[in-house]
């Protein structure tokens, strides 16, 4: 079977990447939409959705909702992405080499590991971002930092049950070397996982951020779904929907991401994986 | 061979695991504060309006500021290991005082959190496990799904809008209501009254995650073969499920429960934000942007060692559920 | 034989059909099988995997995965009752009251976090209203009856912390605790050492005998068949194909496919001798290997374990010869093997081949000597990469040497020709190949590299008794045409007999005795070798000369 008819037996994973692709589009025409800066003062301030020309709405300074929302998808999968491709570079190479070679270097990344589990993460991650100054780069560099160790766990557990696999075994008897045996023997039976998890990571990601935003950590020149959410705070009362439309657009792509991530592990760790 | 030796030796091994782990995220939160751009002595010389480079250097003087970092480091160190975590410039206290004070509303809104999410995650994944593909698992899955997706600073507005603002049920901030000054049973319950909104809101989205292992746990035990030696021996299907998958599927919840403690505590920065909730995690957001290191160091050694004292709560109830610790 | 003298069988089984989800391989896992079971006889039941014995066994017991494997036709009666219609009640009174059942693996079939003596205890609960001393007493009294020492220590244990021999123990004690009138082995003896297996044998044996127990006991193993069988039922793709007492079955089979699996089955007797040159090809000398885990954590931690796998340990391989080691699980004898081609490093001793030293030597120093040693890996589904295509897989070693690439698949297709495979294998996927097809696929590989020596870890112990012949023909051939010289790791003595000029045998990381093959099946001298060759199941019946009056029938 090919890979889209496994991965469309799950319905909702289907469903999920529907979700994904159109907030992917908004993010895309985010500039054709509206193609004003979504800080500028666009109208009357605190109009309800539907009125003054605003489809969802305006906040306090009179900032267009709906603009803010289309333009935050971008600065969401931005560094949802960046972080996860940073997240998952560096705890690949650690985590496999950790569990190719094992000894001190595994012993040492076992105790990193235990550290980050530890220590509060959400913390750590505000506690960069407020040293570093509020910046993508720095939103990136944070949230990577405490998503790396869980990618460094995962491959290096499957490292280890691979690399006393008798394929591997057959293959140091031929003399092949250390750096060819990881990344053409090992590496691609433990690409399935990597995707899964770090699919699932960019969801965890795009938490993240929108939590840092909220509390006032979000790169000050961009607008994304947290500041929004954090700015509309103080008109709960009277605005509900300043708030509201941000954190449906946060859930409804984290749900997405999720959903595609399952049907992703589905299609690509059959049942028949212990065979294999 | 006497299990209950192994056990207290496990939990000792585990205690004795934690102080490198400890001592580590000290040394780490020293140097990550030290690389932030200004000091105390700039952020009160900030505040006073005017400073003279003199009074700079004899507040830094003053504060240990201008010796070199590791020695800064090693008397922190020595500090901390007798209980003095310094002085909070901004607050003007000790940050010991300052941190215990905020440390019992974490620990109760912590506990009740974790308490909650734990004890209704393993109910819902074991309904969801036992009435597989029926309306009820659908249900619970949607349910859990959507919950797992959603921020937690959100779910706190939305409820604030919808119980507080709307319905008037729960208030909508604070931990009690200090001008009715009750006191007995009348605080309790007022404080009861408070923890509710944060404890739901902090709960939901640890819920989702523990019903989602639950339900994958459970079914993945279900499908041992102990479970046909349970079921060639005559045993009923509920003796089953309760007698023998339970257990075996409670280990990697029980496991999780413990690993996600620091990522809770995290998540209390945001609740206790959002519903003004006296404890660590606000005390946090405050010191961060006043600059308040000492406060800040104190607070991340504070539930740095939550953490272990939890890790090694769970890692106690872990020797019961497993005899085969020792292995591992 | 007639009707009347046979008294009504214990377990009827008639025309039973057993359907498989769609899309699985056949429509229905058990075809039309009728069998019965009388009280106080041992029916085994035998076959090669995927011949639906063990689908039977869950049948009967009312465990088949249920919605997707279920009864199509056909019924099981038990003592008059029919289990197939029977209240779901009722079957649980059956089943571990009436019926037992115990399985292979006793690992994973017992609760790993619930105590021996809970586990029995259950059974006993369910099925009766006795007070908890007295059940508490009868555990004791079962721990007792399948010679389990300590049995009040033994019913506070947990499975992992009793041997896979003393777990089966615990695993019968079980299903006896109501002394059904059935007991069902499900291959009980597989996953044992062969010195255990004898132990376990025996004991089905006697608690059979004194309890007037049916036996139902499911095999792959004629030697096992032998040693406990009264009557013997052989089944081929989900059917009966023969049926009869074991004398009939083992001795006189009439189905050609019963014939071709006594065919198959390797003759304790050894061939006769070959000669062999007296040049030495490789030498091991006093070769050591120490394991070491746990300690640490000042004393907190798993105790401190050290495991000599290898132990002083001295063969010697003459040129085309080929070296038998035998042992048990954790003899050392894998370890051996990997050390020899150093996959693991041993710390002492020394490994001569052409006058060299290989065991010090670094990777770099070890590069020319790679590929005069080559191995051969017990598991067909763990040794070839499945993400490899099979050309990449055998060209791999000689490109990795410096072969050209083309010249390197060239030499693969020859390989996969030299071990009868199509050609068009080359672009196929591992998963696309059978058992037997990968372990050819996994000596291609080897000899890809032109090996002198090669080392064969367990070839063929994973493999089905006709699919292992093929291999073990296949490895001899070519020993003879490439003039190999071969150290052959097996636990199975039969396989031994018929394919090692000499044996070692090793125990606990050392070797025992070592001799030609012949001398050592007549008078073994070391008592752990006798041992070992008693064990060895229907060591008393000889396949090769089960078929021969038969051959000249039409």
């Amino acid at each position: 079977m090919t890979f889209w008819q496994l991965y469309r037996r799950n319905r909702s994973a289907v469903l999920g990447l529907l979700i994904l692709l159109t907030v992917i589009l908004m993010a895309a025409c985010a500039s054709l939409m509206f193609p004003e800066d979504p800080f500028r003062l666009a109208g009357k301030p605190m109009s309800v959705p539907g009125e003054n020309g605003f489809l969802l709405g305006s906040d306090t300074l009179g900032r267009d909702v709906a603009s803010g929302i289309a333009h935050g998808a971008r600065t969401s999968l931005l560094i949802g992405l960046l972080a996860t491709t940073v997240a998952v570079l560096i705890g690949a190479v650690l985590g496999g080499l950790a569990g190719y070679y094992g000894g001190w270097i595994d012993d040492i990344l076992m105790r990193v590991t235990e550290m980050f589990q530890t220590i509060p993460s959400f913390l750590f991650a505000i506690l960069i971002v407020a040293i570093m100054k509020p910046s993508i780069q720095s939103i990136v560099i944070a949230i990577a930092v405490v998503s790396w160790p869980a990618v460094a766990r995962l491959v290096r557990g499957e490292f280890i049950s691979l690399r006393n696999r008798e394929f591997i075994q057959a293959c140091h008897s031929v003399g092949m070397g250390d750096i060819r045996i990881m990344l053409a023997e090992i590496l691609p039976n433990c690409l399935s996982p990597i995707i899964v998890a770090g699919s699932l990571m960019v969801a965890t990601a795009i938490l993240i951020e929108s939590g840092l935003s909220f509390l006032g950590l979000g790169d000050p020149n961009i607008i994304s779904w947290g500041f929004q959410i954090g700015a509309g705070r103080t008109v709960l009362r009277s605005a509900w929907w300043v708030c509201t439309f941000p954190g449906i657009a946060i859930l409804l792509t984290v749900l997405a991401i999720n959903l595609v991530g399952e049907g992703l592990n589905d299609a690509l760790n059959p049942r028949l994986r212990e065979r294999t | 061979m006497n299990h209950t030796a192994k056990r207290v030796r496990y939990v000792l091994k585990r205690l004795l695991q934690s102080i490198p782990v400890v001592l580590a995220i000290l040394v780490v939160n020293f140097f990550l504060l030290h690389l932030a751009e200004g000091d105390a002595a700039d952020v009160l010389a900030g505040e006073a309006g005017s400073a003279t480079p003199e009074y700079m250097a004899q507040l830094r003087q003053k504060f240990g500021l201008d010796k070199p970092l590791p020695v800064q480091l090693a008397i922190y160190l020595k500090n901390v290991l007798s209980f003095d975590l310094g002085f909070s410039f901004r607050h003007d206290m000790p940050v010991a005082t300052l941190v215990l004070d905020r440390f019992i509303p974490t620990l109760l809104l912590m506990v009740s959190t974790i308490v909650i999410a734990v004890g209704f995650g393993i109910v819902l994944g074991l309904l969801a496990a036992s009435g597989l593909n029926t309306w009820r698992d659908n249900v619970i899955s949607i349910f859990a799904l959507i919950t797992y997706a959603t921020p937690l600073f959100w779910i706190g507005l939305m409820m604030i809008v919808v119980f507080s603002l709307k319905l008037h049920w729960f208030p909508t901030s604070g931990m009690e209501n200090v001008a009715m000054f009750y006191e007995g049973w009348d605080r309790v319950i007022d404080i009861a009254h408070h923890l509710v909104m944060p404890t739901i809101t902090l709960s939901l989205f640890y819920l989702a995650l523990y019903t989602r292992l639950m339900r994958a746990s459970m079914l993945e035990q279900a499908g041992m073969d102990y479970v046909v030696t349970a079921r060639a021996k005559g045993l009923t299907e509920r003796r089953i499920v309760f007698g023998h998958i339970l257990r075996n599927a409670l280990l990697p919840v029980v496991t999780m429960a413990g690993v996600q403690v620091g990522a809770l505590i995290g998540g209390s920065v945001i609740v206790e934000s959002v519903f003004a909730w006296p404890g660590l995690g606000m005390l946090a957001y405050e010191a961060l942007f006043s600059r308040d290191l000492n406060l800040l160091l104190g607070i991340f050694l504070l539930s740095a060692l939550l953490v272990v004292a939890i890790n090694l709560i769970v890692d106690v109830i872990y020797s019961f559920l497993d005899p085969r610790i020792e292995v591992s | 034989m007639s009707a009347d003298d046979q008294p009504k069988p214990l377990l009827d089984i008639r025309n039973l059909f057993v359907q498989l989800p769609r899309g699985a391989e056949r429509t229905h896992a058990v075809e039309d099988v009728s069998y019965t079971l009388n009280n106080n006889e041992i029916l085994c039941v035998v076959g090669e995997s995927g011949s639906g014995k063990s689908i039977t066994a869950r049948a009967i017991m009312g465990l088949l995965p249920a919605p997707h494997v279920h009864i199509d036709q056909g019924t099981i009666d038990f003592n008059g009752e029919s289990l197939t219609t029977i209240k779901e009640s009722r079957m649980r009174e059956i089943r571990g009251g009436e019926i037992s059942m115990i399985f292979q693996e006793p690992m994973t079939a017992l609760n790993p976090v619930m105590t021996i003596g809970k586990q029995i205890d259950e059974v006993i609960r369910f099925h009766t209203k006795t007070r908890k001393k007295h059940r508490r007493q009868r555990a004791v009294e079962l721990i007792d009856s399948v010679h389990l020492p300590d049995p009040e220590h033994i019913i506070r244990a947990y499975p992992h912390e009793l041997s896979g021999g003393q777990r089966q123990r615990a695993m019968i004690a079980m299903a006896l605790a109501m002394e059904p009138k059935i007991l069902i082995a499900d291959e009980p003896t597989t996953a044992l050492d062969v010195t255990t297996q004898a132990q376990i044998l025996k004991l089905i044996k006697e608690l059979q005998q004194s309890h007037d127990t049916g036996v139902l006991f499911i095999t792959h193993d004629f030697g096992v068949v032998a040693d406990i069988a009264d009557r013997v039922a052989v089944m081929q793709h989900g059917r009966i194909v023969e049926i009869g007492t074991t004398d009939q079955v083992l001795n006189h089979p009439q189905h050609p496919y019963t014939q071709g699996l006594m065919r198959a089955v390797p003759s304790l007797t050894p061939p006769a001798v070959r000669s062999i040159s007296s040049d030495t090809e490789l030498s091991v000398n006093a070769l050591t290997k120490t394991y070491k885990s746990g300690g640490g954590w000042f004393g907190l931690g798993a105790k401190e374990r050290i495991v000599h796998a290898a132990d002083n340990v001295s063969i010697k391989l003459h040129k085309g010869e080929t070296l038998g080691v035998v042992g048990e699980s954790g003899s050392g004898k894998s370890t051996l093997a990997r050390c020899i081609v150093r996959l693991i490093n041993a710390e002492e001793g020394e490994i001569l081949y052409q006058g060299v030293d290989l065991r010090p030597l670094n990777r770099k120093e070890m590069r020319p000597y790679r590929s005069k040693i080559q191995m051969v890996f017990q598991d067909p589904f763990a040794s070839l990469n499945p993400r490899s295509k099979v050309g990449r897989i055998i060209a791999d070693g000689p490109r990795v040497l410096g072969v050209p690439s083309a010249q390197a698949d060239k030499r693969a297709r020859e390989m996969l020709e030299l071990v009868g495979l199509d050609e068009r294998a080359f672009d196929r996927f591992p998963h696309e190949f059978s058992g037997g097809q990968r372990q050819r696929i996994g000596i291609a590989r080897a000899l890809a590299l032109d090996p002198e020596i090669l080392v064969a870890d367990e070839p063929v112990s994973a493999l089905d008794v006709s699919i292992q012949a093929q291999i073990l023909q296949l490895l001899a051939d070519i020993r003879e045409r490439l003039q190999l010289s071969m150290v052959f790791i097996t636990h199975d003595l039969r396989v031994a007999a018929q394919v090692c000029d000499r044996i070692a045998v090793m125990r606990l990381g050392k070797i025992v005795e070592a001799g030609p093959t012949a001398t050592l099946f007549s008078d073994a001298e070391h008592p752990y070798t006798r041992e070992l060759l008693n064990a060895v199941p229907g060591k008393d019946w000889h396949p090769e000369t089960a078929t021969a009056p038969l051959k000249q029938d039409p």
